[in-house]
């Protein structure tokens, strides 16, 4: 029988490699369901890399046992193999190969970052806490307090550095349609509504809807992750960071502190609620009405109320209960 | 590349010097200045490390068999992991794999009598163990530092003080270790070659040391100064790091991760320099490409000292620094895969004895192709942002370092043993340590992944039940991984005293370090060899005679 010539055998291979890298790259099922807008841009990255190291996996771990099967010393035969030191051409290809894999995957990193909102925050950003005294409503009804918000908020801007995803730079201008000032500490997560003064343990969000995290730690580094909107941002003592997303599904997610907190940071673990417009109008509206604030802060605790519970554990957000109720009917 | 066609030859008569032929067993607890006893304690006290670690690990897993804390308390977990990384960064992988191999080899592979300056190598090796007593007598001062290998400020400066400041003492221990001895590899290669060998006639391991040499001179010394302002702001009152007094808690980690993601290099540098060693032994062929796997060592070097920024893609940093380190953190995949395609091309078309060492050094390739892909992937600011701080980073790293470095000392333990006692390993009992190894490292750290991009949070004692089934797996794996150190350890104290003698060159190799007695004599030859092939012309004519005495060099140094 005429031999089949190797390059028919490596067209082949190469097509089956594809095909196999290409089904992987689509099937791997490593990644938890997208909840963000962000998630699918994310996602598509990494079936990218994916398919790629799927490939090359297949292809190197291929030759290594090849090699070890079909270069295996004969039973004794004590001479060496060829000595072929080097290849000129296969070396400029297989250093080329790699490097265009790299710069290709590195430019298209760029251009997800850039979808992400990963280019706006920085410079001249907006301090957390400054917006959060300042319900939104509000300054849009005064004109004197929008410029001197403007010029206070300047001064301010100028030296801090807000780190993080902010929005899309084609929606950078618009206000966001939810902004909560997040605030991580040994070992909770408080949830700050600053257009409605409402404080929670939770974080709650209307879904499709344009949500601003505003990031801070307390104490120690903590780090905010939702793992199904593939969005994390460390809460940096003293340098205020910012999350932009839009949330694309509703359900109950885990927000996760990613950052060694301390003792029970593993403990560190609460959720976030993504509502429907109207569950979200409702939920507003029932905390509103309420004048003490439930709150479900990931730590054991034995206070008798949660506005006792959160008192305790951050005074400088919430001194009383009284304060809290004085807080929420502000925003009215 | 084409290897000088050169054979060994002695030329003078330099032995004697009124030494003792050999050491007896208490001069290895001596202040001794001879390289090559400095390399037996290195790699012993490391290994005696490794153990340390090990059984820090294995405890972090079994508590993690679960998914609440029931096994250690949180603080207790949190030292033993910190300690653990610190343990086996500092005082196992780089102290064996450069302080080790290092001293013992590079001497005898260069045809030098001993280091440029012996008495500074005994000082750097003998900062290794106080550095381990001092982090051992931190669990009792205070139950040991608990804010993780990194100790970012301001956990580290809050949390157990005095175990954080005898962390940090230890650390500027072993860093001043590390850049002693980097001072010392680098002027001995450069100044103390044997005249007949010529830059591109060296052995790629000694390559590898003067990159890795390099590269711990530019990064320890920042690390060291991290060390101190840290050990200040928790001492002494100052606000470096304190962002309530104008400190910044950012600059440390800068600080930090300039050294500490080109330690990664320091950890593997190395090791890809005994791979090119034990490769083109076992496979009985050249190595293929040896300017590109020089060079490429170099290219890592350089490039490594430029990617730290993507430790920090989730903190404070600016988008264009995200962006440049992105791609400056995918490049190094291309120098690495430089030296992973030459390894393949090594083995192809080679006679492969399947021998421990050899099994080792292809379990590596294997293993690093899946960690350097994991490796590129992180790279990606994007996707790094979802998994950094996760099982996914966890399982990444250890891919790279246990799959990477730790394979690669045992690779080279097995290759070198005979050499370093004069005795052989036995094979069968290797072979039974490479497959508990191979197994149990596959099935402890590829899990891993899954678990980070699922959403599990590294340096937890406590994790979602969610994740308990992937955990357990995780658990299982590590205990092979400990029972596989058994017939690693039993083997080697065996075959120290009682293995089968070896020899001059038991693998027929050509490096320099194979033309002397096994175990070397003490100041490594009674004549100085004379380079007449290269250290891998396996294949080639050549003429391993001896030449008249005064026959001219047949390679100039360059």
């Amino acid at each position: 029988m005429k031999q089949i010539p190797a390059p028919f055998w490596t067209l082949v291979l190469g097509i089956v490699v594809t095909l196999v890298s290409l089904w992987v790259g689509q099937n791997h099922n490593l990644l938890p369901e997208q909840a963000s807008e962000q998630a699918p841009l994310v996602d598509d990255l990494f079936n990218v890399m994916m398919t790629i190291g799927t490939a090359l996996f297949i292809v190197v771990q291929g030759a290594i046992v090849y090699s070890l099967i079909r270069f295996r010393q004969p039973k004794g035969d004590e001479t060496d193999g060829l000595p072929i030191e080097g290849n000129l051409p296969l070396e400029a290809f297989w250093t080329a190969i790699p490097a265009v894999i790299v710069v290709g995957l590195g430019l298209y990193s760029v251009v997800v970052f850039q979808e992400m909102g990963g280019f706006s925050p920085g410079g001249h950003h907006g301090h957390g806490a400054m917006v959060a005294m300042a319900p939104q409503q509000s300054v849009i009804d005064i004109a004197p307090l929008v410029a001197q918000a403007a010029a206070t908020d300047e001064d301010i801007f100028s030296k801090t550095q807000v780190y993080g995803f902010g929005a899309s730079p084609l929606v950078q201008m618009n206000q966001p349609d939810v902004t909560v000032n997040v605030t991580g500490m040994q070992f909770a997560w408080i949830f700050r509504y600053p257009d409605t003064g409402i404080t929670d343990g939770e974080l709650h969000i209307p879904v499709g809807k344009d949500v601003q995290l505003k990031i801070e730690a307390q104490d120690v580094i903590h780090s905010f992750w939702v793992p199904q909107f593939r969005l994390k941002q460390d809460a940096l003592p003293g340098e205020p960071g910012e999350l932009r997303f839009v949330a694309t599904r509703e359900g109950t997610y885990p927000v996760v502190c990613a950052e060694l907190c301390g003792s029970y940071h593993g403990a560190m673990r609460t959720q976030v609620i993504v509502h429907s417009p109207e569950d979200y109008a409702d939920w507003v509206a029932s905390r509103v009405a309420e004048a003490m604030p439930t709150t479900t802060v990931a730590q054991p605790a034995d206070a008798a109320t949660d506005a006792e519970y959160l008192a305790g554990i951050a005074p400088d957000l919430a001194k009383s209960p009284v304060q809290i109720a004085q807080m929420t009917s502000m925003s009215h | 590349m084409a290897q000088a066609d050169i054979s060994i030859k002695p030329t003078e008569l330099q032995g004697g010097h009124g030494h003792p032929d050999k050491w007896k067993w208490y001069d290895y607890f001596t202040f001794n200045v001879d390289h090559k006893v400095i390399g037996i304690q290195y790699l012993v006290t490391s290994f005696l490390f490794y153990l340390v670690g090990g059984f820090m690990a294995v405890l972090m897993r079994t508590e993690l068999a679960t998914p609440n804390s029931d096994f250690l308390s949180p603080e207790l977990y949190n030292a033993f992991l910190t300690n653990h990384g610190t343990i086996m960064i500092f005082l196992w992988i780089v102290p064996a794999a450069i302080g080790g191999f290092g001293n013992f080899l590079i001497p005898l592979m260069i045809g030098a009598r001993d280091m440029a300056f012996p008495k500074l190598n005994a000082i750097a090796f003998w900062l290794n163990p106080p550095a381990g007593a001092v982090l051992a007598a931190s669990f009792f001062l205070g139950g040991g530092a608990q804010s993780g290998w990194t100790s970012y400020p301001p956990l580290s400066e809050i949390t157990a003080n005095l175990p954080q400041t005898l962390w940090c003492v230890a650390l500027i221990m072993v860093g001043t270790s590390s850049i002693l001895g980097s001072v010392n590899f680098l002027v001995t290669i450069w100044k103390m070659r044997v005249p007949s060998m010529a830059w591109d006639q060296m052995p790629l391991f000694c390559w590898a040391m003067v990159a890795t040499s390099v590269l711990a001179l530019f990064a320890t010394p920042v690390l060291a100064a991290a060390m101190v302002l840290l050990l200040f702001d928790i001492n002494f009152g100052t606000s470096f790091f304190k962002p309530d007094a104008g400190g910044n808690v950012v600059v440390y980690q800068h600080l930090f991760w300039f050294y500490s993601h080109p330690a990664v290099y320091l950890m593997i540098l190395p090791i890809f320099g005994i791979m090119s060693e034990v490769i083109p032994v076992h496979a009985r062929k050249p190595i293929f490409g040896y300017k590109a796997i020089a060079y490429s060592s170099l290219t890592i070097c350089l490039v490594g000292l430029f990617v730290w920024v993507h430790h920090m893609f989730t903190s404070g940093t600016a988008p264009w620094m995200r962006i440049f380190f992105t791609i400056s953190t995918l490049i190094v995949a291309v120098p690495t895969g430089i030296k992973i395609f030459s390894w393949v091309a090594t083995l192809w078309g080679g006679k492969i004895r399947y021998t421990t060492a050899m099994l080792f050094a292809v379990g590596l390739l294997s293993m690093f192709v899946f960690g350097g892909l994991s490796g590129v992937t992180l790279g990606a600011a994007p996707f790094d942002i979802h998994v950094h701080d996760t099982y996914y980073v966890v399982g990444h790293f250890h891919y790279v370092l246990y799959g990477g470095s730790v394979f690669g000392i045992y690779s080279g333990i097995y290759h070198w043993f005979p050499k370093i006692t004069g005795r052989m390993l036995n094979e069968p009992l290797g072979k039974v340590h490479f497959v508990l190894t191979f197994i149990g490292t596959i099935l402890t750290f590829t899990p891993m992944h899954n678990l980070g991009m699922q959403g599990m949070p590294r340096r937890v004692a406590m994790y979602d039940p969610q994740f308990a089934h992937l955990n357990q797996l995780v658990t299982v794996g590590a205990y092979i991984l400990a029972v596989s150190v058994i017939p690693f350890y039993f083997n080697v104290i065996w075959s120290w005293m009682k293995g089968k003698e070896a020899g001059p060159n038991p693998w027929n190799a050509m490096t320099m370090e194979w033309t002397t007695d096994s175990p070397p004599i003490i100041e490594n030859w009674e004549v100085l060899p004379v380079l007449t092939h290269g250290p891998y012309a396996y294949g080639m004519e050549r003429s391993d005679e001896v030449g008249p005495a005064g026959e001219p060099l047949p390679a100039s140094r360059s």
